[in-house]
């Protein structure tokens, strides 16, 4: 219990942080934004079935802007040495970790929820009679970026060319992630039948464990010097 | 427990007492082909309060990192309470506070989020009443509400005192805690540190103020080149010459 609250006080610092600054917010919003905005105007929707590429739009929106938030994650922590502070505290350093990757998570699934409703007026999708299933897939396929996300983030930071190296390091691990979050969000989109959804759902949802569980054990001697 | 090598009928003191606070043997770390740390070996009571004097990049910052466990040791043990740093818990660090060069707070938070934030970690019991406790200690009630990021430098170092005051830690650790404060800061600084010694705690600390540090402490060291080259008690240090001494010790030669 007490070991949660910790883990929450780690989150709420970051909520905290953002709700005054909105500094990670708004870059990720206004990037989920134009990627959206952008596609739209480049792609002819009377010509082109937006059902044939709305699902990999959507997803570049959200793992691009993903990278944002992700970059200053753990930046934050390095002004004033601040994760050395956190390391000198008794807590598990696994806490650390879950702290951040919950907030990352949170700040992602924001944007997701704001972005959505847009993308279905820009695209001109119905999305009424799917929303719990396509929720179920951004919640799964966002916290599988989000965990390994995470772990790069802390690794990264000390990096010079850290906005570069994140997204080099961090996509070519989470592509099975995205690419099932691609499918299965088509598929949900076209009206296929749940049970055409349910494997991909699985496959992200055993992605999502193990890297969970790969970070965790990793993360303690990612930020030891 | 393996007894000291005696060389050629040479007979020394061996302590066989388990219960020093600080006990560090022969820590040694090098980064690269620097070496910041060459074999410093010492052993701290309970109550003891020492002052580390030495020039710039002697390796007092990074011997507090080691005795913290930020920064592992090329060769060496340290032990806290008796228990190996190397494979300590939470239970070791909930004891050490430390003032590091740098604050460890968070500039969107205010005063009063970080000390929460930080007060949680350390399960600090009654926490609004302590933190602002602390805060009024450090005389910065005034200015609780506003965002760390407005602050000025020697704000941010009382700051950062309050931090480390408020779960009540028996080992505390300051690296050059004077920079920054004015007059009054400083002159309630020390008077944090002479009750602070009053109590039952551990304290090393580091400073180029050899007056502040002779103030306080109950030992005495001087750091060169990232040895303790002298170290002494307090009663056994002539305090007078001790400036002289010191200049001695570190050597002319050294820059
Ligand atoms: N992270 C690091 N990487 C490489 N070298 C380091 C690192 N930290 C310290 N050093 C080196 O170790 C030596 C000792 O540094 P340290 O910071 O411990 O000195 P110091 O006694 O605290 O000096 P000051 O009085 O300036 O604070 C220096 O030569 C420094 O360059
Ligand atoms: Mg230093």
């Amino acid at each position: 219990m007490n070991y949660f609250r910790k883990v929450w006080a780690i989150v709420w610092k970051d909520i905290r942080a953002e709700i005054r600054t909105k500094e990670i917010f708004s870059s990720m919003f206004i990037f989920s934004l134009l990627v959206l905005v952008i596609f739209n105007f480049s792609i002819d929707l009377l010509e082109v079935n937006p059902l044939d590429i709305a699902q990999g739009v959507l997803w570049i929106a959200f793992t691009f802007s993903g990278i944002l938030g992700l970059n200053r994650s753990f930046l934050f922590e390095k002004e004033n040495d601040c994760l050395q502070g956190l390391m000198l505290t008794p807590i598990d350093r696994s806490a650390i970790y879950f702290g951040k990757m919950l907030g990352n998570l949170i700040f992602m699934l924001i944007m997701e929820a704001i972005a959505v409703p847009i993308f279905v007026v820009l695209f001109n999708i119905g999305i009424y009679d799917k929303i719990i299933s396509l929720a179920i897939v951004i919640i799964l396929g966002t916290l599988g970026f989000v965990t390994v996300g995470t772990l790069f983030s802390a690794m990264s930071v000390n990096i010079k060319a850290r906005e570069v190296m994140l997204p080099i390091l961090l996509f070519p691990i989470v592509v099975p992630v995205i690419i099932a979050s691609v499918k299965s969000t088509g598929a949900i989109l076209t009206g296929k039948p749940f049970d055409d959804i349910i494997s991909w759902l699985k496959l992200i949802a055993v992605f999502d464990v193990v890297f969970l569980v790969v970070s965790f054990l990793s993360f303690e001697y990612i930020i030891e010097e | 427990m393996n007894s000291p090598p005696i060389k050629g009928g040479e007979i020394r003191d061996v302590d066989f007492r388990m219960n020093y606070v600080i006990d560090c043997e022969k820590v040694s770390k090098s980064y690269g082909n620097i070496s910041a740390l060459r074999d410093v070996s010492f052993k701290l009571d309970k109550g003891s309060f020492l002052a580390i004097f030495g020039p710039n990049g002697a390796g007092k910052t990074t011997l507090l990192k080691i005795l913290s466990n930020l920064v592992k040791p090329t060769s060496g043990v340290v032990k806290i309470n008796g228990m190996s740093l190397h494979d300590e818990d939470g239970e070791i660090r909930k004891n050490i506070g430390v003032v590091s060069h740098n604050s460890f707070l968070y500039n969107n938070l205010t005063p009063y989020e970080n000390l929460e934030f930080y007060g949680k970690m350390y399960d600090v019991p009654n926490l609004e009443k302590r933190i602002a406790d602390v805060i009024y200690e450090v005389g910065l009630t005034a200015r609780m509400h506003d965002p760390v990021r407005t602050f000025s430098r020697g704000m941010m170092q009382r700051l950062s005192i309050a931090r480390v005051l408020m779960p009540d830690p028996s080992i505390i650790y300051l690296d050059e805690p004077y920079t920054g404060l004015d007059q009054h800061a400083a002159m309630k600084l020390r008077d944090i540190l002479k009750n602070l010694k009053k109590g039952d705690r551990t304290i090393i600390m580091i400073t180029h103020n050899i007056e502040r540090g002779l103030e306080v402490c109950t030992h005495v060291a001087i750091q060169v080149m990232g040895k303790i080259a002298y170290m002494e008690e307090i009663e056994k240090v002539d305090r007078d010459n001790f400036e002289a001494k010191y200049f001695k010790t570190v050597g002319e030669g050294h820059y």
